[in-house]
């Protein structure tokens, strides 16, 4: 990620503070318009509204999530079929070899169980997570994204970073202290 | 900003207002001071210490009961031919139920909106991680040779046999550890942000690599957030059904039966009332001394017990209502061993079960009506393990009532536990108690990322509020209007 900080050597990007949530919400607005892409906001708390600040496409996690559920439906109703009806059919209490409505709980449970992980996994392979090294977190200052301030940072390999306007970008929009980030 | 008095009564429905979620000092700051500094403390108390002691004692005891249950075998337990099930299955289903609150709490209420579930669900969600372990014991052991568990499972095996689908007892292995897997991961996942507050926190190393490591790396990103946002609503509704379905799967257990007093409809819901029930019950006997302890009357406020107290009388007035409808349909079936079953239960050789079940369950809760004693914190403690005291003398009643006196009085039975079950079933809360100890020591108890996120300094008095969740109204700024257009 890092490997692109060209611009000036070993820099990686400006990180600015703010204090509240509206100044922090405008300030993404504006650094969205003035047409930067490798941009982040980091907030202790999810922020509503913040997505169009920011301008981030709705997540396609849903679909992955229904895939998922589906794979596991069919599972199950194959699996519950193929063991008891196909592969080994036996006769217990005078029951059907398959009965749909016997095989629902397993079937439930399984569509649950798979589209669960695939919201869980997928959200953290989507987000690049575990990546338990970060240029921000060089930072002591940075610290407090987890606990009651609210970050902007812009990485020097977007096309329009330059150091000293986007500086000004962040300074102008209320960030205090703007803050250079080693790569 | 002014902080909100301590003593508020934050109880009271005004029209139009939001009541208060936190009191006291509710600023971003101080409610992680307020989180993290009890899993930062150096040493634990002496209190802590005791309370850990004791139950890693009765840990140990349930590990050494279940060492002489394999060792010996089944026979070391009170179940007999009729009565097969006992102890454990009992148990298993008191503990299962208990584990109903959390993820009700976390995913159920979350749907509804209902945001003072912030201050309690990760305390209540881990309440439901230890009670379904304590609970997936029992019939792991019950099966009497445990190292054939994997024939539960559906693997290829040597015999090329398959486990019965058509089985409501295999149903069940599936919707506990489903419900065990979906449960942990949503815990986990809501607990990410607040271990990386814990990891900027952290002063010694070994803090931080282990906190680090919990958290993932999360940096608190908004394109994290957003996909973040996105799959825990995702969980949510996908918990929801689950939680319904758990409990309901775990009465197949005993309505899919022939067995009169099993084999009836009601079974489901009934069953689910009486697990939020308990589970409500067992997180209340949980919170109350732990919030005194630590001092968190500010995050759990006397709104959030009365709150809790109200799903108490709700769904107990429903467990009450399914114990009256039981005689009813007993009675209106017309079946002979229907009515005699219910007529067993309250006046035979184990009556006295089902009236400590009925006192506890039907009756002691209907004090919840009165809203001082639901804002009495000391006596709500008391209820609230009366309730756990009587869900547990429920399943007693279920099992041996009904096995112990089936349709051939040739074929009836007397089920006493002996030692051995009573040790296990005490160990086992040792063990839900280490764990859960453990918890408090270590983990941050509140998730203080959702708390936060219901506080005036989250911006929620700014601009227009939408009027669902913790939603902060239009953005101030002037580009939203271009990109409308």
């Amino acid at each position: 990620m890092s490997s692109h900080a060209e611009e000036k050597g070993r820099l990686w990007g400006l990180l600015a503070e703010y204090e509240t949530v509206p100044a922090v919400l405008e300030a993404a607005a504006r650094v969205r318009d003035a047409g930067y892409r490798y941009f982040d906001v980091h907030t202790p708390i999810p922020i509503h509204g913040l997505d169009e600040a920011m301008g981030i496409q709705v997540s396609r996690l849903p679909w992955l999530v229904a895939g998922c559920g589906a794979v596991g439906a069919s599972t199950g109703l194959l699996l519950q079929w193929w063991t008891n009806a196909v592969d080994y059919p036996f006769i217990i209490s005078a029951k059907p070899y398959f009965g749909l409505p016997a095989a629902i709980p397993v079937t439930f449970e399984l569509t649950v169980l798979l589209a669960a992980i695939g919201a869980f996994v997928g959200m953290l392979v989507a987000n690049g997570l575990p990546q338990f090294f970060h240029p921000l977190f060089r930072l002591e200052r940075f610290r407090r994204a987890s606990n009651d301030r609210f970050f902007i940072s812009i990485e020097a390999r977007d096309p329009k970073f330059d150091p000293r306007a986007t500086r000004a970008l962040l300074e102008s929009s209320g960030g205090r202290p703007v803050l250079e980030v080693e790569g | 900003m002014s902080a909100i008095p301590l003593d508020l009564d934050n109880t009271l429905e005004r029209p139009g207002e939001r009541a208060p979620l936190v009191l006291g000092k509710s600023d971003l700051a101080s409610i992680t001071e307020q989180v993290c500094e009890i899993a930062e403390r150096p040493r634990p108390s002496r209190e802590w210490w005791l309370a850990f002691g004791t139950s890693a004692s009765l840990t140990f005891v349930l590990f050494a009961m279940l060492g002489y249950l394999f060792w010996t075998g089944l026979g070391v337990w009170g179940i007999n031919q009729p009565v097969a099930w006992g102890f454990a299955i009992i148990n298993f289903v008191f503990w299962v139920g208990i584990g109903h609150a959390g993820t009700l709490i976390s995913a159920i209420l979350f749907l509804f909106r209902q945001k003072w579930r912030t201050s309690i669900n990760r305390f209540a969600e881990a309440m439901t991680i230890f009670a379904v372990i304590c609970a997936g014991l029992f019939p792991a052991i019950h099966v009497g040779r445990p190292w054939f568990e994997y024939w539960l499972a559906p693997l290829p095996n040597q015999m090329q046999m398959w486990p019965n689908f058509r089985s409501p007892l295999l149903w069940d292995v599936f919707a506990v550890s489903t419900y065990f897997t979906v449960s942990l991961m949503f815990w986990y996942m809501g607990m990410v942000p607040d271990l990386a507050t814990l990891r900027d926190r952290a002063r010694s190393k070994i803090r931080q690599i282990a906190y680090g490591i919990a958290a993932l790396g999360w940096r608190g990103s908004g394109r994290h957030w957003h996909r973040y946002e996105r799959a825990y609503l995702l969980l949510a509704a996908l918990a929801t059904p689950l939680v319904l379905s758990v409990h309901s799967v775990v009465s197949f257990d005993f309505a899919v039966s022939q067995l009169p007093g099993w084999h009836a409809t009601i079974f489901p819901p009934y069953f689910v009332a009486g697990a939020i029930f308990s589970g409500f019950a067992m997180v209340l006997t949980l919170l109350i001394p732990v919030r005194h302890i630590f001092r968190l009357e500010s995050l759990i406020t006397p709104r959030h017990l009365d709150n809790m107290a109200k799903i108490i009388l709700a769904t107990g007035s429903m467990v009450g209502y399914s114990y009256i409808i039981e005689f009813f349909i007993a009675w209106y079936s017309g079946n002979p061993y229907e009515s005699f079953t219910f007529l067993n239960r309250a006046l035979g050789p184990y009556a006295w079960s089902y009236w400590i079940m009925f006192t506890c369950n039907a009756i002691i809760p209907q004090l919840l009506w009165f809203k001082r004693l639901r804002q009495t914190p000391g006596l709500l403690l008391v209820i609230s393990i009366f309730v756990n005291i009587g869900m547990w003398f429920e399943r007693f009643v279920i099992v041996v009532t009904s096995l112990s006196r089936d349709f051939l009085p040739s074929s009836w039975g007397v089920y006493w536990p002996t030692w051995v079950d009573l040790l296990t079933f005490l160990g086992s809360f040792g063990l839900f108690f280490t764990l859960f100890l453990l918890f408090l020591r270590f983990l941050p108890i509140v998730a203080m990322a959702e708390v936060k996120s219901v506080v005036p300094a989250a911006g929620l008095e700014l601009g227009p509020h939408r009027g669902h969740g913790q939603y902060w109204g239009e953005i101030p700024h002037q580009h939203d209007e271009e990109n409308e257009r």
